[in-house]
């Protein structure tokens, strides 16, 4: 049995864990088994549902006490529902990586956080994950009998297979948490950038956090989240969650729409996995150019306006 | 209080990234390494604020590497710390890497133990997790603020979409990034005090590894950029909708 682990925040299912259901049905197949799905907590969601993406059962565990995030409580819990499995999925987002690291020690089984695609069965069991921040991967063979993958977010596109799936309660035993949850302080109504599929991010040639209007306004049609460069973040012209690169939030959209950034190789690191990049910057020479798909040498200050209203006018037929 | 902070060898954030021996090996030629930006950055120097706020605190530096470690270990002890112990071992596997990590705190009885969130190289986010699991320790990831009152620490840690604050009791494990702390420059002073510091090294403990690396690849070259005209900024607007299809 392939186990995935469903992660949700504010009683919503996130979208990481419907790419990593598909993910665990797609392993399941390979494996000739099936794939569950373990879920902590309560959402609003019709768990039946997680059928259409190749799941069979979810296992539920919806006492209170687990709206409170304690990774140690949380992976006992998720060791107890993997008794049986071959290979246990999570997402990569931050809560995956808080628990996954502890289920590997619990399980004795081989972690690959990062994976990009499907195992290789081939000669083993290997699976493809970023490393260097994006600029490589690494095929990782785990030894171990049990397995554990964590999916990057936006690497593996949902499969909708049909199905509905049963829910049934899992009866586990739940450890007082050590550590207590005080408050949570969600950015509401905007697009969490890690899971975004549209970025739009701006860089020092915006020359002012005054000028950010372009940048929202243009994420706002395309219902994208916005995101800067480093020198940008370092000098509070935005907040430093936006900061993506090497050393900030390393994301993958189908679209990066890079603003009066230049595309420094620790930028670069951060944003290369997008599938399509847009790169808008007034020197022909800025070394972002080279790895773009699509650019405009041009003054961002007469271009914008003329793409919002491009935008606008699709969005509106 | 005793604190314990990991830190690992990383290439340079501008190194070129290269593979050789029928690519199974990170070419290392002309390569620059450094502390693991996170590692040094965020909960080194968040630990030595600790220390400075109450001189009492015991701060030890722990590295597994091999000799080729040293250097970096040394300009550790040039920001601050008052010693470093390297258990001499090169494996790339995080659960070995963990197991002998836990053996260091295990003996050193540490009240707090700082990871970087992930290391520049592998991206692999999970020692700091390991650790903890290995001594039954609760375990923070992703802090951007770490506060102490006596054996309470609150900390707030990123997660996904916002920000989470939590409390929790020592000892505790903690995963450092951006906001923890201040990038700091060693000062003559430190740099000629990390010459008498203490560096031990240890040897590893017999653990097993649970996973290789049986290879690297490089991402595809892309084909190319198509630029549009700066007068035509509808044109990419266009291509976007209908040619790549991307919104």
């Amino acid at each position: 049995m392939v186990l995935v682990f469903i992660d949700q925040q504010d009683g919503h299912i996130k979208k990481s864990s419907f790419e990593a259901a598909s993910y665990a049905a797609e392993v399941a197949k390979l494996l000739g088994t099936t794939a569950e799905g373990i879920l902590l907590g309560n959402v609003g969601n019709d768990l039946t549902t997680l059928g259409n993406y190749g799941i069979t059962k979810v296992h539920t565990v919806s006492d209170a006490a687990l709206n409170n995030f304690d990774a140690q409580v949380f992976a006992k819990i998720i060791a107890q529902a993997a008794e049986n499995a071959d290979v246990v999925v999570f997402s990569n987002n931050t809560t995956g990586k808080a628990i996954a690291p502890r289920l590997s020690v619990r399980l004795k089984a081989g972690l690959v956080s990062g994976a990009a695609a499907l195992p290789d069965l081939s000669n083993g069991f290997t699976v493809k994950k970023t490393v260097f921040s994006g600029k490589a991967f690494a095929n990782i063979t785990v030894t171990t009998a049990k397995k554990i993958i964590a999916l990057n977010p936006n690497s593996f596109s949902v499969i909708i297979t049909g199905g509905i799936a049963e829910v049934l309660p899992f009866a586990a035993t739940i450890d007082a948490a050590k550590v207590q949850v005080v408050s949570t302080d969600l950015v509401k109504g905007d697009v969490p950038l890690g899971e975004a599929d549209i970025v739009v991010s701006g860089g020092r040639g915006l020359k002012g956090p005054e000028n950010w209007g372009m940048i929202t306004d243009l994420a706002h049609l395309l219902g994208a989240a916005t995101a800067c460069s480093r020198p940008v973040a370092d000098i509070h012209w935005r907040p430093h969650h936006e900061h993506v690169g090497q050393t900030g939030l390393a994301i993958a959209p189908n679209l990066y729409i890079a603003v009066g950034i230049s595309g420094a190789i620790q930028h670069l690191a951060g944003v290369n996995r997008s599938k399509v990049i847009v790169v808008i910057n007034k020197d022909p020479e800025a070394p972002f150019f080279k790895a773009a798909d699509y650019g405009i040498v041009g003054d961002a200050f007469e271009v914008m306006p003329k793409i919002i209203e491009a935008v606008r006018k699709i969005k509106a037929s | 209080m005793k604190i314990l902070v990991c830190i690992s060898k990383t290439p340079d954030t501008t190194s070129k990234i290269a593979f050789t021996d029928n690519n199974t090996k990170f070419a290392t030629d002309g390569v620059q390494f450094i502390i693991n930006p996170y590692d040094e950055w965020y909960a080194l120097v968040r630990a030595l604020e600790l220390k400075e706020a109450d001189p009492s605190t015991v701060l030890h530096l722990v590295n597994v590497g091999g000799a080729e470690s040293e250097p970096i270990i040394r300009k550790a002890l040039a920001l601050g710390g008052d010693e470093s112990i390297r258990v001499n071992t090169d494996t790339a596997d995080s659960f070995n890497i963990a197991s002998q990590i836990a053996a260091v705190a295990k003996d050193g009885g540490y009240d707090l133990i700082f990871t970087g969130k992930e290391t520049i190289d592998y991206n692999g986010s999970s020692i700091g997790g390991m650790v903890s699991e290995i001594l039954d320790m609760p375990y923070i990831s992703h802090a951007i603020k770490f506060d102490i009152d006596g054996t309470t620490a609150t900390v707030v840690r990123e997660i996904d979409g916002g920000e989470e604050t939590d409390r929790a009791s020592l000892p505790l494990v903690v995963s450092c990034q951006k906001g923890m702390a201040e990038q700091r420059i060693p000062n003559m002073k430190g740099i000629m005090g990390a010459r008498t510091k203490p560096l031990k090294v240890v040897e590893p403990i017999s653990v097993e590894s649970y996973t290789s690396i049986a290879s690297f690849d490089l991402p595809p070259a892309k084909s190319g950029v198509k630029l549009v005209s700066a007068d035509n900024p509808e044109e990419l607007v266009r291509l976007l909708h209908e040619e790549a299809k991307a919104f």
